[in-house]
């Protein structure tokens, strides 16, 4: 694992300075976005592919994230109304609060609301605790929709610091930050995958009745993945509100967020880390293509189309295909 | 019966809507016995099973453990007290090899129990000496769909004896075996029994429940018609017209 | 709120009514492929918006009544419904895989023909004319109007034609047994499969006439259908799965529930009830009221 990481370190460290040196600012923006769909990505697989069990609501966990950000960067407006006068200067000492603790803000409560809804949800079928999500994108859509403080349906605007010591151009900041959650979720999938945690979720998978015969705790391990995968998604959201300055229910909400934390794994390969991190850098730069030179509509369009084909035809996704191509020629 | 009870199951229901499966089963199992379950298709056998482990969740009656009430436990928590089954029907982890498939009894049974911690190389020797025993040591790097019929049902069996249990339910394990095959199995499981193993032998093939059972019990149509001696169990007339004279 | 007029509450069931009929419509189809087939269709709310579009477009074009629509609509919806299920099944049934990789199917087809929607119609409101969108019925204080009171009718019409097919004909009676034992079936010399397609095909043709109900009821564009798998899902539950009076009665308790909820906390509210209703009953009476 420490070999992994500091290889994965190097790679981050290449990357950021790589994209420094192209000298477009152009590049940090499609950058970050990759860089979350694969936190995304992998943040969805550890529920989905390592146990099996379907989130569909990936935008609300995301949203979370960028919601409890706004609420949080707003506070300081209300320090002087609400709060003692013997506290207003310790207030505006902490807010606003630095964007990496903002992530673990994000994290916590997104994590939090996965349990919950896990708890209420998981002793059921599967298929059950997939048409929850789905609910719960949209009630919590609702619910901020009637919000007024963190701006309802008119929105609410970020303003982004211009420059950041150190490294210059706030968005680079942005840029490595996400680059450091990646490297971080992947990390955790891979310990995952490699550890007694990982055969747990693999025999959750394969057969939940003969897990439980086993001795495997089902509920346990499934609100493990749940919280986790939850709170992984709400790091993601926490800076987006930075990244896009001005955000609104329906770009938090948004159907891609859903879309592209199912089709990216499955098209990638859902048995392993390796997946989510391939399906989101090709899908995720096949789209940033798209979005510029034909619509956004049509881009998002296309995810779904690859989607079905790669679900009937190459279920195990890219690393799929790859490992039996390999088997193959061993024969 | 001198030995203690380890399994007492009484008036155990269950109903399926408005089919009833079971209807109000007793029966004790004592510790170190050898007990054969036998009964039709249908008669509620592995829905029996699936009661007692808590698989299935019981309307009416009671399920008790080494003296102790297990019927708010889960499934896992029954199997960590020491309850073990294979399932008629193999349910092998189909993306995990057959050695990783016995490894998961191990580490979340096995090194689940208070006072037990199997290092790497422990749960390795376990894992070979478990595929020893059911002949598959040489399948261990393969996966469930690479093996046969009869080899899912030795793996099935074998992951049930790697949560080494107190009490194993084996059910069914023997269809499609060979004589010889029947012969080792049968023999495997009275040695796991002189090594202090509860079993409940589920199986249809007349020989094998006979070489094995101390008592044998009879399901029909979800109500135990016979409980005793084999020898006695088979010649009762009722037993013949429900069940052998088929 | 000092005094809650008797006119507020009783014209808030009466919509609550209607609009719980018009939900058992949108409903009767999932009832079938998820509580009699056990196929998660959330796909399902896909099917009707398409349904409405084209009731739309035949309405728009040349002024055909929407229910006239949806009734000629209803064999070429089976025939789709009847093509997606052969996919599901040599795809996903036969391999043993539904859960996951099914799901996302459905879930890509529902995300797919919501954007092919939007790049062909754009996400303007569209909406139908027919004669009975517009006045209301009134009997003392209560009030029915009529675009509610039509659908509310013509869904229970198609509930009862379906519980009729189901219950008297010899494909419907397998339909219902094709859920509890497929061995007797096949020994009754019906293909489990061919049933299975059939039943599926009914869902999709119902999704056909639930269309043509929602665009009366209500405008539509491309995501409303979202809106609409908490509800579908959370009143198959409260019902009962495969239990077909289970549904009409739970999308009637949804309805009122619903309908109260916007008289009294604002309509933008409503989709949480849905939800909050499913959690619930999943919480503590996952079998539903009427469920086996």
């Amino acid at each position: 694992m420490r070999l992994f990481l500091l290889i994965a370190i190097a790679v981050a460290a290449a990357v950021f300075f790589g994209a420094r040196l192209i000298g477009n600012d152009y590049v940090f923006f499609a950058g970050y976005t990759v860089l979350q769909f694969v936190v995304l990505a992998t943040a969805w697989n550890i529920l989905g592919g390592y146990t099996g069990y379907v989130n569909f609501g990936s935008a609300a966990f995301f949203a979370m994230g960028a919601y409890a950000t706004v609420a949080l960067h707003k506070f300081p407006a209300l320090i002087d109304s609400t709060f003692p006068e013997a506290l207003a200067p310790l207030l505006r000492a902490i807010f606003p609060l630095p964007i990496p603790a903002l992530i673990v803000i994000g994290g916590i409560v997104s994590g939090v609301v996965g349990l919950g809804m896990g708890y209420l949800t998981l002793r059921l079928r599967g298929a059950f605790f997939a048409i929850a999500t789905l609910a719960l994108a949209v009630v919590l859509q609702t619910l901020i929709v009637n919000w007024d403080y963190v701006g309802g349906s008119r929105g609410a605007y970020i303003i982004r610091p211009g420059e950041i010591a150190l490294i210059g151009p706030y968005i680079q900041y942005l840029f490595l930050l996400m680059l450091a959650l990646a490297v971080i979720a992947i990390a955790i999938a891979r310990g995952i995958e490699r550890s007694q945690l990982g055969y747990g979720f693999a025999t959750i998978r394969d057969d939940e009745l003969a897990a439980e015969a086993s001795g495997v705790p089902t509920l346990k391990l499934k609100l493990i993945a749940t919280a986790l995968s939850g709170a992984l998604m709400g790091m993601a959201g926490a800076p987006f509100p930075y990244y896009i300055g001005y955000l609104q229910p329906s770009s938090a909400f948004g159907l891609e967020y859903a879309v592209n934390s199912i089709a990216m794994p499955m098209i990638g390969g859902t048995t392993s880390w390796v997946g989510p991190l391939i399906g989101a850098i090709l899908l995720g730069s096949l789209q940033q293509y798209v979005t510029v030179t034909i619509s956004s509509s049509v881009n998002v369009l296309v995810v779904g189309l690859l989607l079905i084909v790669f679900v009937i035809v190459a279920p195990n996704g890219i690393v799929g295909l790859v490992q039996g191509h390999l088997r193959g020629r061993k024969k | 019966m001198t030995a203690p009870a380890l399994l007492e199951v009484a008036g155990l229901g269950k109903r399926f809507g408005g089919f009833v499966a079971l209807d109000g089963i007793d029966l004790a199992v004592a510790e170190g016995e050898r007990v054969g379950l036998i009964g039709p298709n249908g008669s509620g056998k592995s829905t029996l099973v699936n009661c007692i482990c808590g698989t299935l969740h019981n309307e009416t009656g009671s399920v008790r453990f080494a003296g102790e009430a297990v019927d708010g436990l889960t499934t896992h928590e029954r199997t960590r007290r020491g309850m073990a089954r294979s399932f008629q029907l193999p349910r092998p982890f189909t993306t995990l090899t057959v050695a990783e498939n016995l490894r998961v009894p191990l580490l979340y049974t096995v090194n689940a129990r208070a006072g037990t911690h199997l290092t790497a190389a422990e749960l390795d020797a376990r894992c070979a000496e478990l595929l020893g025993l059911v002949a598959l040591a040489d399948k261990a790097s393969k996966l469930p769909r690479d093996l046969t019929q009869v080899e899912m049902r030795k793996l099935e069996l074998a992951r049930a004896m790697a949560a080494e249990p107190k009490l194993l339910i084996a059910d069914e394990s023997m269809a499609g075996l060979s004589q010889s095959e029947v012969d080792d199995i049968v023999s495997l499981l009275i040695r796991l029994n002189e090594r202090g193993v509860t079993i409940v032998l589920i199986e249809h093939i007349m020989r094998a429940v006979m070489q094995f059972s101390q008592r044998l019990v009879v399901l029909v149509s979800g109500r135990k018609l016979a409980d005793g001696k084999p020898t006695d169990v088979i010649r009762d007339p009722e037993v013949e017209r429900a069940y052998l004279g088929q | 709120m000092v005094g809650i007029s008797f006119d507020l509450v009783i014209n808030a069931l009466i919509a609550g009514i209607l609009l719980g009929g018009f939900y058992a419509a949108v409903t009767l189809g999932v009832s079938i492929s998820f509580g009699i087939l056990d196929i998660v269709n959330i796909a399902h709310p896909a099917f009707i918006i398409l349904g409405s579009y084209i009731a739309y477009i035949l309405n728009a074009q040349f002024g055909i009544d929407p229910i006239v629509v949806s009734i000629l609509m209803m064999p070429v919806f089976y025939l789709l419904g009847a093509g997606v299920y052969q996919v599901y099944h040599e795809a996903f049934e036969r391999r043993g895989q539904e859960s996951l990789r099914g799901l996302s199917f459905f879930f890509g087809l529902l995300f797919v023909t919501e954007v092919i929607l939007i790049l062909v119609f754009g996400v303007d409101y569209r909406y139908v004319e027919a004669w009975y969108i517009g006045p209301s019925w009134r009997l003392g204080v209560m009030d029915f109007p009529l675009r509610m009171l039509v659908p509310c009718v013509t869904a229970l019409a198609l509930f009862g034609a379906l519980e009729l097919f189901l219950s008297r004909t010899f494909v419907g009676r397998a339909i219902s047994a094709v859920a509890q034992d497929q061995l007797a079936l096949r020994l009754m010399a019906a293909d489990p499969i061919r049933i299975k397609r059939i039943a599926f095909g009914i869902s999709i043709a119902t999704t056909a006439v639930a269309g043509a109900l929602l665009i009366i009821i209500q405008p539509v564009e491309p995501s409303v259908g979202r809106e609409y798998i908490g509800r579908v899902f959370a009143i198959c539950v409260l019902g009962g799965l495969g239990s077909l009076p289970g549904t009409v009665i739970g999308a009637m308790l949804l309805g009122i529930l619903e309908s109260f909820t916007a008289t009294f906390y604002g309509p933008s509210w409503a989709p949480a009830v849905a939800f909050g209703v499913l959690l619930l009953t999943l919480a503590f009476r996952p079998a539903g009221l009427l469920g086996r």
